[in-house]
């Protein structure tokens, strides 16, 4: 289900986005919000991971949550697919809402949140199955496929929107776990997007890949981004001003009440803004690498 | 202009020596030699402990060997109809029952305890009292069946029967079975299970397609190891009534009325039997060794199948 494309609308955040080869598009206007946060807090037991976070995902939109270690970015990205339930100690407080859906709400099925939202992890980690199997766990397991037929094609569809198809077409039946680590996290992306989830979650997908796999995964996310929407979680602020359309801040935080740092988004905008005209001081000392 | 040397021809010769020398590790050599030492020393007792039983069982295994498995229990030692077969079946039925009652059970427990449990004060007590119970006598589980499948159940296990001995066994390896299922389980990547997660798996469908196909190969080792140290317990067996001396019938293995049948026999019994006999029969003590070498032959093909099944299930998981 490919989400509607939205007309533009007069809105007066017009700006102009370059894409990697230089050229500039049309100005885009923002799309529909996808997750809206609201005075967001995470805790585990006592801990407060998270203090207060609000900002608002649009979809189309490749979002960035970049910050220093501990800053609880990837808490809040665990919060959207609701992954954060298996922590037993894990507490949200706070509006969550994806696509007007509050998703912590009682009556919300958590399976049926991560079918939709789907998310590819830090370090890839391919099921010890064929690479075959692999993609096809998700449609199989959400009884997408009605047919082996179709599943053939899910299959074949996703790997190649996660350009691995060229290399593992002639060994589908092999393991997974004989790929390289680039292609392994292609592949969790293809195992991702074959159940055709909204949004894809994105933790430091890239944090374990040598230069040239990174780029490949990048370039693959400006190409899969018509389709989904993108969160990703990223140390690598030069990766988030390539890549993300919008940018989130996070930075630790002592509290001095309780002594314990948890985490705070400091600053939410437009990439180009958070990377060169940031409104906050901490924002630019991250982003100029004076801190962190 | 030639730069100032780093090191000159004195400090270059006392270098070259430094790093030729290869210092005596006297300590790391020691400390290798023992482990050597200590895994040299259990398999030489192992060795002779071997050597002994199958020299005197020699004579027997080699003479007769079918007939010393086929044959039954007898008064005296060189009857040629003496032989195992009843203490085989009852063996064989035992182990049965232990792989029917205690994997299954044990394995759950352990899947409950790893993957639903939630983790608070009564679930780390129970957690420990298992742990305890692993440790528990045999005798005293012997006592359990007694009262309990003997004399309370009677009706149900024919008294004191195979099936009796079967289940109090099943408990006996109950918490092995747990424990080890539980570590395997417990090894399972989080990875792999939030994987499985993010494209919408659910709880079940997570563990059926993850974790027990991952942990398959520890569960299989650790639950055929801990049969294989049920089936030579023999206190246990004492009391819930394996007989000696008097067994009339002699069941084919397959004859599934002897299981609850009154009285019985099995492998570790009948050793300790013959080697009581052996007092005013000397001729038991070779027919001791003998059925020592065919439950130690039992319990190699059980470890061998459950090698197997290891080696099958660690295939599948690439």
């Amino acid at each position: 289900m490919a989400p509607e494309m939205v007309e533009p609308e007069a809105t007066p955040h017009l700006h102009l986005d370059i894409d990697r080869t230089g050229q500039a598009v049309a100005p885009d206007a923002t799309g529909d919000p996808v997750f809206e946060v609201e005075d967001l807090n995470v805790y585990y037991g006592d801990f407060r991971a998270v203090q207060g976070a609000t900002f608002t995902v649009y979809e189309h939109e490749i979002t960035a949550m970049i910050g220093p270690s501990g800053c609880g970015k990837t808490t809040v990205l665990r919060c959207f697919n609701r992954m954060n339930d298996l922590i037993p100690t894990a507490r949200v407080e706070g509006r969550l809402n994806f696509r007007n859906v509050p998703l912590y709400d009682p009556r919300v099925d958590p399976v049926e949140v991560r079918r939709r939202i789907g998310m590819v992890f830090q370090k890839p980690n391919p099921f010890p199955k064929s690479i075959y199997d692999n993609v096809a766990f998700g449609p199989r397991v959400t009884g997408m496929a009605k047919k082996k037929g179709d599943l053939d094609d899910i299959v074949e569809r996703s790997l190649h929107r996660a350009a691995l198809w060229d290399e593992v077409h002639d060994r589908m039946k092999d393991s997974a776990l004989g790929l390289s680590g680039g292609q392994q996290q292609r592949l969790c992306i293809a195992r991702a997007i074959a159940v055709d989830p909204d949004v894809l979650l994105m933790d430091e997908p890239c944090s374990a890949l040598d230069p040239i796999a990174t780029t490949r995964i990048e370039d693959l996310m400006q190409e899969i981004k018509d389709d989904y929407t993108i969160v990703i979680v990223t140390h690598n602020m030069q990766q988030a001003a390539r890549i993300s359309d919008r940018t989130a801040f996070f930075t630790a935080q002592l509290d001095s009440t309780t002594d314990q740092r948890s985490g705070l988004l400091v600053e939410y905008d437009r990439t180009e803004t958070i990377f060169s005209n940031p409104s906050d001081e901490r924002t630019e000392n991250y982003v100029t690498g004076r801190f962190g | 202009m030639a730069k100032a040397r780093l090191i000159g021809d004195r400090t270059s010769r006392v270098m070259v020596q430094a790093m030729e020398r290869r210092a005596a590790d006297v300590r790391g050599r020691v400390f290798q030699f023992s482990l050597l030492a200590t895994l040299l020393i259990s398999l030489f007792i192992l060795g002779v402990l071997i050597a002994d039983v199958m020299i005197d069982a020699w004579g027997l295994l080699t003479g007769r060997p079918g007939g010393f498995l086929s044959g039954t229990m007898r008064s005296l030692s060189d009857d040629p109809k003496l032989g195992v077969q009843q203490a085989l079946v009852g063996t064989f039925w035992i182990a049965v029952f232990v792989a029917v009652l205690a994997f299954p059970i044990g394995i759950g427990a352990a899947i409950w305890l790893e993957e639903y449990a939630p983790r608070n004060r009564f679930t780390r007590f129970i957690e420990l009292n298992i742990r305890n119970l692993a440790g528990v006598p045999s005798i005293v589980y012997g006592l359990l069946g007694l009262f309990l499948f003997v004399q309370s159940l009677g009706d149900l296990t024919g008294g004191k029967s195979i099936a009796a001995a079967g289940i109090t066994l099943a408990i006996l390896v109950l918490p092995i079975v747990i424990i080890t299922a539980q570590e395997a389980i417990r090894a399972v990547p989080q990875g792999l299970k939030e994987g499985a997660y993010g494209v919408g798996a659910t709880k079940w469908t997570m563990i059926r397609s993850q974790v027990l196909p991952y942990a398959a190969p520890g569960i299989f080792t650790g639950t055929l190891l801990s049969m294989s140290r049920g089936i030579g317990e023999a206190a246990p067996l004492l009391l819930v009534g394996a007989v000696s001396g008097r067994l009339g019938g002699n069941p084919g293995f397959f004859d599934l009325s002897a299981i609850n049948a009154e009285s019985f026999m099995a492998m570790p019994v009948i050793i300790v039997e013959w080697v009581q006999n052996s007092g005013r029969d000397p001729g038991f003590a070779e027919a001791a060794a003998a059925a020592i070498v065919v439950l130690l032959v039992f319990v190699i093909l059980m470890n061998a199948a459950a090698i197997l099944l290891r080696n099958h299930f660690e295939k599948k998981r690439g």
